[in-house]
């Protein structure tokens, strides 16, 4: 074909383009992995029984606010590295931000913690188990974010299926916290990051096949 | 870009088709001008700038996305290209393959003939011509004069050429 015919049949087919079409996409994406997630977690595990006297401590907040912070830089690093020509160090930024804050957390509680507790502070009671469940939680968020990112442009899909990973694995480990009823900074700052790290991985692996345009 | 986005066709083709203009120097200046897939690569990054076009920040400048498609694109080329080079290698490997089934086939009908022969100038013939012997240790170990030997491996030689010519 010639290159002014190809104009010509591209100029043909104009639909408008929302302003906000790339955020908007994956304020639905999230949503979705909400649900999913949330879906499975009841279907499999159910919920802490003390959910409703959880919500008054402030361990249960520092977990969510932890998890969907991470969640939110997953959000812009995708949202930055969907697009050819931009950067994502405002999500790496705001990524750095929160594992430094779950560390610094995590280490000041250490501090006061009394030689014998802090294994079970660190290790809790679901060590095992944890990462892998937040890893499975967050599978079927995984395939629709990747799914939706196929139509954008990563010119680094490895990096950008990364950041999808943590995007997705923050959403499941804040749903995994109606679960869980470990409290200590420490198991959080060991466990969950890990398992938020074990789906960007994943995120990476397949960003790396499925994401090339 | 922006009225393109907003869906004014007429503006989008002006944009397209200067576009195509500096893709296609951006592209000289990397692969020469004669390369045989530049126009190629200029219809598929004017594709993916069309197709992509939502990923635009239209807070951000415009040739900055737009050369960072076209370089994702040019990168993509050399990837395959490299792909495309490691095939000689393949098909260099199938050559061997085949000649070395040739070399079987050639030794197969040689061992065939040569059952055809009689038993004693057939071991004559083994010795001298395919282990190496020379004629008078033939002879001292099949018992024979020297002369005998050579005689007999003069008369299996031409009895192989016949039934060579014979199967031709």
């Amino acid at each position: 074909m010639k290159t002014d015919e190809l104009i010509a049949l591209l100029a043909s087919d104009t639909s408008p383009i929302a302003k906000r079409s790339v955020s908007l996409r994956l304020a639905i994406v999230a949503l979705a992995a909400l649900a999913l997630a949330f879906g499975v977690l009841v279907a499999w595990l159910g919920m802490r029984p003390d959910l409703a006297a959880a919500m008054h401590t402030s361990a249960y907040w520092m977990k969510t606010f932890y998890t969907l912070g991470l969640a939110l830089a997953g959000f812009a690093l995708v949202e930055r590295l969907s697009r050819p020509g931009v950067s994502g160090q405002a999500g790496a930024l705001l990524l750095s931000a929160c594992l430094l804050a779950i560390v610094g957390l995590a280490s000041l509680q250490l501090m006061r913690t009394p030689a014998e507790e802090m294994s079970s502070a660190m290790m809790g009671s679901s060590w095992d188990r944890c990462p892998w469940r937040i890893l499975a939680l967050s599978l079927p968020g995984l395939v629709v974010v990747l799914a939706a990112m196929r139509r954008f442009a990563p010119t680094k899909p490895a990096l950008a299926g990364a950041g999808a990973g943590i995007f997705i694995g923050g959403i499941a480990a804040t749903v995994y916290g109606l679960y869980c009823e470990e409290t200590a900074a420490p198991f959080v700052a060991i466990w969950y990051s890990l398992g938020i790290a074990l789906s960007g991985l994943l995120g990476a692996v397949a960003g790396a096949r499925v994401l090339r345009w | 870009m922006l009225r393109g986005l907003a869906g004014d066709a007429a503006a989008h083709s002006e944009l397209l088709g200067a576009l195509t203009r500096y893709l296609r120097s951006f592209l000289i200046r990397r692969l020469g001008r004669n390369a045989a897939d530049l126009e190629d690569l200029v219809q598929e990054t004017l594709l993916a700038i069309h197709t992509k076009r939502e990923t635009y920040d239209r807070a951000k400048p415009f040739t900055a996305w737009a050369y960072a498609i076209a370089r994702y694109k040019l990168i993509d080329q050399f990837r395959r290209n490299r792909i495309r080079r490691t095939e000689p290698i393949d098909s260099a490997e199938e050559l061997f393959a085949t000649e070395d089934a040739e070399e079987g086939a050639v030794r197969l009908d040689l061992n065939r003939l040569m059952s055809e022969l009689p038993e004693r100038q057939r071991a004559l013939l083994e010795a001298v011509k395919l282990r190496g012997l020379s004629n008078a240790e033939a002879a001292a170990n099949a018992g024979m004069t020297e002369t005998a030997v050579k005689v007999s491996i003069h008369r299996s030689l031409k009895a192989l050429a016949r039934r060579v010519r014979d199967e031709d």
